[in-house]
């Protein structure tokens, strides 16, 4: 789905973790790391946001593969998780791989766990379980000859890219989730085109999920880098205004967002 | 009874009315609205509209009419305007064109009424964009619509898009009693009229105040929600007790050419580059967060001829860019651009690079861009379009160095509601198929209309789509005959 905070905001698009529509509610889980996502963290229980549009792009392809293994990386375990859910309820077998800088960026453990037949976790530095990569852990997957027919990855392109890069040699299906910049998340602008095959193909409507081996993941960081220096004006902009206001910050936060209602403003 | 059956009210002679030269439109001066975003066109005074009015030659059988895609009442609106009953004269056009202060300013009036007005055979055509606009301008400046009757039906209508012609079915509707709710994905009402079009043509101001009026005569709006995702039109049907839909949903996705470099950093496509500038107001970054490529005393240039082309490049130029380039394959002839905005564009600096094709993108080598190799072209027999086809000519490759490049090279469907709607038809390219002249799709109770249907048109066909869908939805709802 696409949000937008307030009137002079961006528009961004994020990944819902959780729905309930019994009571109204869509999850998401933000990391913060510009000034939308900060200002988002810092939101509390019955604020309001301006926007929220979606669901958008393809759903998910889930059916009973045999055995999945779902990657999750950083902030995408968020994502990851209820396709994990999903896998496990259409039968799989259902393997899960989170990874995360350090510990306190390891997120949803406990969730992740109650939908998997295994879980592993590493951390880059080894502050929790398993110092090492994701890839790591999919490596001995496959050296010990496990059966694998799918692997989701969802996280950093830079995990996305190594994952993917491990299963092609292995010829195994992989999928992977882009994130790329959007604006109006309708096929309208083009900003998320990304090469797949060799031939542009739009995150918002062809996506957000594509075949790992298909994806040109040089051309997405280097379009994702394309506003780092706004972006990091704008942060730098909303810290100082935030540091007056001696508004402390999270590194993390959970959040779940009421559905506005849908209705004209 | 037509006012022009008894006596015409125009004092002017009819061999003199051919004398008086058209009334030229006023003007920002080139040199400086190429800095700003204010309004090119200033608009007719009174004066200059009653002068102008009074050319009109009040043929018998008005051509005019019968070639504007709405079927707007040009002799009798003009003569309203002859009278000085200017309220009366927006009134008139109102009965079939709900937007006239958007089509008074943005219609290629030369395509339809003005390209067949009976003055052009000997001077220049009536003025008649110039005149709509007035009036439509006056009434905003009078606040003073008069607000229609309407008798409610009890019947609900979805109108599916907010860009001209959903709110042209919507006006059209609302006043044959029907209740109507418009569905919008971005979060702004307008859709093409506001993400597309640039204030220098059409300020956002007179998009709100014709959607106010709407909102006067009761049309509901819904932003923020992507039917087909968000809901389909089955549940809108279905569950939401819809009588009828009408998709409006516009142009799709933006084509790329297929040449290498399209992903450099700094090539945009004119939809994202204008959507950013005009939606978004990515030009005010940091004071709004969107950010965009700060264009001033960079070099830059769009690929196409079409006005969202001449769009685009004049935006940028308005934006700081040093040098502002047009890159078109065919000729001045062939530019689907209107001769008015191409003929601004030249005076306010744009530099047209004619018969001259990209064929690849350069960069720094760390993917942003610094360049397009370009060829020159000649014009060789006519292709499927009727135009002669542009051949490169063999070693006439240059490099134009760019920091910005914009794609406007046309778009192709939009897949979203056609792939969440069982039944829907389509045509090859994807476009949803609907009657020429009902509007009606393969789907009992779905009418669609404007780019969704024909591919990427103009503001005015889309208008006339709507109204003809309007029409069509109205048998529909009261007969219930599909």
């Amino acid at each position: 789905m696409i949000l937008r905070i307030y009137e002079e905001g961006e528009r961004i698009p994020v990944t819902i973790e959780n729905s309930d529509p019994e009571r109204g509610t869509i999850s998401i889980v933000v990391q913060s790391v510009g000034k939308t996502t900060y200002l988002l963290n810092s939101l509390n229980t019955g604020d309001q946001i301006l926007d929220v549009v979606g669901p958008l792009g393809k759903p998910s392809e889930i059916e009973n593969f045999g055995t999945v293994v779902v990657v999750g990386g950083g902030v995408g375990t968020a994502m990851a998780y209820p396709s994990a859910a999903a896998f496990k309820r259409a039968g799989n077998r259902v393997l899960c791989i989170v990874g995360a800088r350090t510990k306190e960026l390891v997120i949803l453990e406990k969730e992740m766990r109650t939908v998997s037949d295994a879980l592993m976790i590493t951390t880059d530095d080894g502050s929790y379980a398993d110092k090492g990569f994701v890839t790591d852990k999919l490596r001995q997957l496959i050296q010990n000859g496990t059966r694998i027919d799918l692997v989701l990855a969802i996280g950093p392109i830079v995990m996305m890219r190594a994952v993917a890069e491990l299963t092609r040699k292995e010829n195994i299906r992989t999928v992977v989730s882009l994130n790329p910049i959007m604006i109006d998340g309708t096929g309208m602008c083009g900003g998320c085109r990304v090469p797949i095959d060799g031939k542009s193909e739009f995150a918002c409507v062809d996506g957000p999920e594509f075949d790992a081996h298909k994806v040109n993941f040089g051309v997405l960081v280097q379009r994702n880098s394309m506003y780092r220096d706004a972006e990091q004006r704008s942060l730098a902009e909303y810290q100082r205004l935030t540091a007056e206001k001696a508004a402390a910050t999270e590194r993390e936060v959970e959040e779940s967002c009421a559905i506005a209602p849908r209705g004209e403003r | 009874m037509s006012p022009t059956a008894n006596k015409s009210l125009n004092p002017l002679p009819m061999k003199e009315r051919i004398k008086v030269p058209r009334q030229l439109m006023p003007e920002q001066p080139a040199d400086e609205r190429n800095k700003n975003f204010s309004e090119v066109n200033l608009g007719y005074s009174p004066e200059l509209a009653r002068q102008e009015a009074q050319r009109c030659l009040e043929c018998a059988k008005p051509t005019c009419t019968d070639n504007c895609p709405v079927g707007v009442q040009v002799k009798e609106f003009v003569e309203l305007i002859v009278a000085g009953d200017f309220l009366a004269a927006a009134a008139k056009i109102r009965e079939d064109n709900v937007l006239p202060a958007v089509t008074g300013r943005v219609c290629p009036q030369e395509d339809h009424c003005e390209g067949k007005c009976l003055l052009s055979k000997k001077v220049k055509p009536l003025g008649i964009g110039y005149l709509e606009r007035f009036v439509a301008d006056y009434e905003q400046r009078m606040g003073n619509y008069v607000l229609p009757n309407i008798t409610p039906t009890g019947k609900k209508v979805a109108v599916v898009g907010s860009g001209p012609s959903g709110l042209t079915v919507a006006g059209d509707l609302i006043q044959k009693g029907h209740k109507v709710r418009v569905f919008e994905a971005l979060h702004e009402l307008g859709g093409v009229l506001v993400y597309g079009i640039p204030e220098f043509r059409l300020p956002k101001q007179i998009i709100r105040e014709q959607l106010d009026y709407m909102r006067q005569m009761g049309v509901e709006f819904e932003t923020d929600v992507v039917v087909g995702r968000t809901v389909t039109i089955d549940e809108l049907m279905h569950e939401e007790g819809y009588d009828a839909v009408y998709i409006g949903t516009g142009a799709g996705l933006p084509q790329f050419m297929g040449i290498p470099g399209e992903h450099f950093n700094g090539v945009y496509s004119a939809n994202e580059f204008l959507t950013r500038i005009n939606l978004m107001k990515a030009y005010k970054f940091p004071t709004y967060d969107e950010p965009m490529i700060d264009l001033h005393g960079k070099d830059v240039a769009v690929i196409g001829g079409g006005n969202t082309a001449l769009d685009a490049i004049r935006s940028a130029l308005r934006l700081g860019a040093r040098k502002a380039y047009v890159i078109y394959r065919r000729s001045d002839a062939e530019m689907p651009a209107r001769a008015e905005e191409v003929h601004h564009a030249r005076q306010e600096g744009i530099d047209f690079q004619m018969l001259t094709a990209p064929v690849e993108f350069i960069s720094d080598g760390k993917g942003w861009l610094t360049g397009a190799r370009c060829v020159r072209m000649e014009l060789g027999e006519p292709d499927s379009s009727g135009r002669r086809r542009p051949v490169p000519i063999k070693g006439s490759e240059f490099d134009l160095p760019l920091s910005v490049a914009i794609m406007a090279i046309g778009t192709t469907a939009n897949p979203i509601v056609q792939s969440t709607t069982p039944g829907l038809g389509t045509d090859k390219r994807g476009y949803i198929q609907a009657d020429g002249e009902s509007q009606r799709t393969t789907r009992t109770g779905v009418f669609a209309g404007g780019d969704i249907v024909t591919g990427a048109a103009t503001v005015i066909l889309a208008m006339g789509a709507g109204r003809r869908a309007a029409k069509s939805i109205h048998e529909y709802l009261s007969t219930g005959q599909w």
